[in-house]
């Protein structure tokens, strides 16, 4: 058997795959924790939005987010400079750590870096569009953990 | 033995200046309310107009968001983050009992969604309008 389905770059390519759904998973259990999260991150973070987990960005996207919090994303978030240290010291010690999500993306935002772009290249445009889910920036539409940082792919529904 | 006596008057102070502080800082609506109206009259100014701070709360103000956007148009009600979609609890203190209650977090909220709905602070007056209105409402 000259083809048989485990030979040559088809065992290559299942092999990538296996190792990429490996670390995909292990990003997915652990590194979206929300676990030590100082009381200003709970506090000021999560009064407008969902709690985007320290996993979910790099460090060079984290500080983009806090150094810029008078303009985030259009809308004045700044607090004071105490709050900003503590959510900024717990944000870099557990950002995203590893060349995939190394660097910063367009507007420091998660939704536009590339591990989050190839994670989510199967979902059709249409579906973002959806009242039901209405932005990328809202998580909890399809990943019904996402508020609490579980972001495991069985948690995922898409709302028609 | 000469300054047990001042010792024991400090200490006392002390625990009544700690135990004493949460309920002698409490704000209240009304509380916040007088504050607003006095700081508002120091500028020369009217503060205290609910028909003029539901119009204020209902209007834009040169930029896209009006307070409405976010709170809703009457506040007994929960809102929804224009951008995020994110709830809001409702703003009526009637509704809420939270809202108003430290001065510190309701002053840190005009100042951040003012700049938002018209690119600069809220002055007195206009806050104690729309905090004489939202109390208006039951």
């Amino acid at each position: 058997m000259a083809h048989s389905f485990f030979s040559g770059s088809r065992r290559d390519l299942l092999l990538t795959a296996f190792i990429a759904c490996g670390s995909w998973t292990a990003f997915a259990q652990g590194s979206a924790s929300l676990k030590g999260a100082p009381l200003a991150f709970t506090t000021e973070c999560t009064s407008c939005h969902i709690a985007y987990a320290p996993g979910l960005a790099s460090e060079a996207n984290w500080r983009g987010i806090m150094g810029g919090l008078e303009k985030h994303f259009g809308v004045d978030a700044s607090i004071d400079e105490k709050s900003r240290q503590a959510i900024s010291v717990w944000l870099l010690a557990h950002a995203a750590k590893g060349s995939r999500y190394a660097g910063a993306s367009p507007d420091f935002r998660i939704s536009k870096s590339t591990w989050f772009i190839r994670q989510h290249d199967e979902i059709a445009s249409k579906v973002w569009k959806r009242a039901s889910v209405k932005s990328a920036a809202n998580c909890g539409a399809c990943h019904s953990g996402a508020d609490k940082g579980d972001f495991d792919e069985d948690g995922v529904r898409i709302p028609s | 033995m000469r300054f047990d006596r001042m010792a024991i008057w400090r200490l006392g102070l002390k625990l009544a200046l700690v135990l004493g502080s949460p309920w002698a800082l409490a704000d209240t609506p009304s509380s916040l309310l007088n504050h607003y109206k006095a700081q508002a009259q120091s500028e020369g100014q009217d503060g205290g107009d609910a028909a003029r701070g539901q119009t204020f709360f209902n209007s834009t103000h040169g930029n896209e968001w009006k307070c409405a956007s976010c709170h809703g148009a009457v506040p007994t009600v929960k809102g929804e983050h224009a951008l995020t979609h994110k709830v809001i609890e409702p703003m009526a203190p009637a509704s809420n009992p939270q809202r108003f209650s430290d001065m510190a977090k309701t002053e840190k909220w005009f100042r951040r969604n003012c700049k938002d709905v018209l690119g600069r602070e809220c002055s007195a007056a206009e806050k104690a309008d729309v905090l004489v209105w939202l109390l208006t409402l039951k």
